[in-house]
């Protein structure tokens, strides 16, 4: 039997070429391929939520909050009570996570194929994304770690800072092609060499 | 562009927002023993004030979560936002 695994295709793969040639020094751009989403789904409080809390190493309490971060584990505050959490490709998350929960209310959904994570690094990248972001994207006001539901390109995406300059996209699947686009476009004045 | 300040996500741009009436409206305690009438003023009568109105509204763009909002008609001012369940808030300086 065919390993499922090896056929399946990430949504961005056929812009892999073209957000090599785009990339530079100042701003880069890549796709985070099959990066493992759960979303989570409990009210505070109730003994699902704490069950999911102790495993986790707490749930963020308040918008932006991201408890763990992109080299292990990130839960994402999505609302007050529901949240994603997002690590690496095949990593079983769901499975664990859905153990956890048990019977207690609450859901645990695998999410995986929802979102594309596109990845823009680089001292420009956030003047790119201040292109097109309703959101105040200064560090004074977004802190490294923080992610927040908002829109790029027109499009809803959930935008995550994971560190000093590198910033995590997320818009749906069907939009990320679109996304890339945009971004290609918005990274096109920061390709040439300064004068 | 007005801002609209979410219970849970703070203030973000009206686009974000949906609108969905009249807040506070309970459902009838026993739907069956009301005359069609009746129903159908459960259903599509609301109030339509000129001046403070409680109102739902659901923030899409941001933690798709249901709220209420005080907002004068008048002037469009957003007054009080707060949980949906949350009783409304007494919101001073009303409009004339």
């Amino acid at each position: 039997m065919a390993d499922v695994q090896e056929l399946r295709r990430s949504p961005l793969v056929n812009r892999t070429q073209e957000m090599e040639q785009a990339s530079g020094s100042a701003v880069s751009i890549r796709e985070v391929r099959f990066t493992t989403q759960v979303g989570l789904r409990a009210e505070p409080g109730t003994p699902g939520y704490v069950a999911l809390a102790t495993h986790l190493g707490g749930l963020p309490e308040r918008v932006g909050d991201v408890v763990g971060d992109v080299d292990t584990t990130a839960v994402l505050w999505l609302s007050p009570d529901e949240f994603l959490a997002v690590n690496e490709p095949d990593s079983g998350l769901a499975e664990t996570l859905t153990d956890v929960l048990g019977d207690h209310s609450g859901q645990v959904l695998e999410l995986s194929a929802n979102r594309a994570f596109i990845e823009i690094s680089g001292p420009a990248s956030e003047l790119v994304l201040r292109k097109s972001c309703p959101l105040d994207l200064h560090p004074r006001t977004w802190k490294v770690n923080q992610a927040y539901a908002t829109e790029i390109a027109q499009t809803p995406v959930i935008l995550w800072k994971v560190n000093e300059f590198t910033w995590r996209i997320a818009p749906r699947t069907s939009f990320a092609d679109h996304v890339v686009s945009w971004l290609l476009d918005a990274m096109l004045e920061f390709s040439h060499r300064e004068v | 562009m007005m801002l609209i300040d979410c219970p849970y996500c703070g203030p973000r741009n009206e686009t974000e927002f949906g609108y969905g009436g009249e807040a506070h409206v309970a459902y009838p305690e026993d739907p069956y023993a009301l005359s069609d009438a009746k129903w159908a003023e459960f259903l599509f009568y609301r109030d339509n004030p000129k001046g403070d109105f409680a109102e739902r509204w659901v923030h899409n763009g941001g933690c798709r979560k249901w709220f209420n909002a005080v907002r004068d008609t008048i002037t469009y001012q957003f007054k009080a936002t707060y949980p949906a369940g949350s009783p409304r808030p007494n919101v001073s300086g009303g409009s004339q």
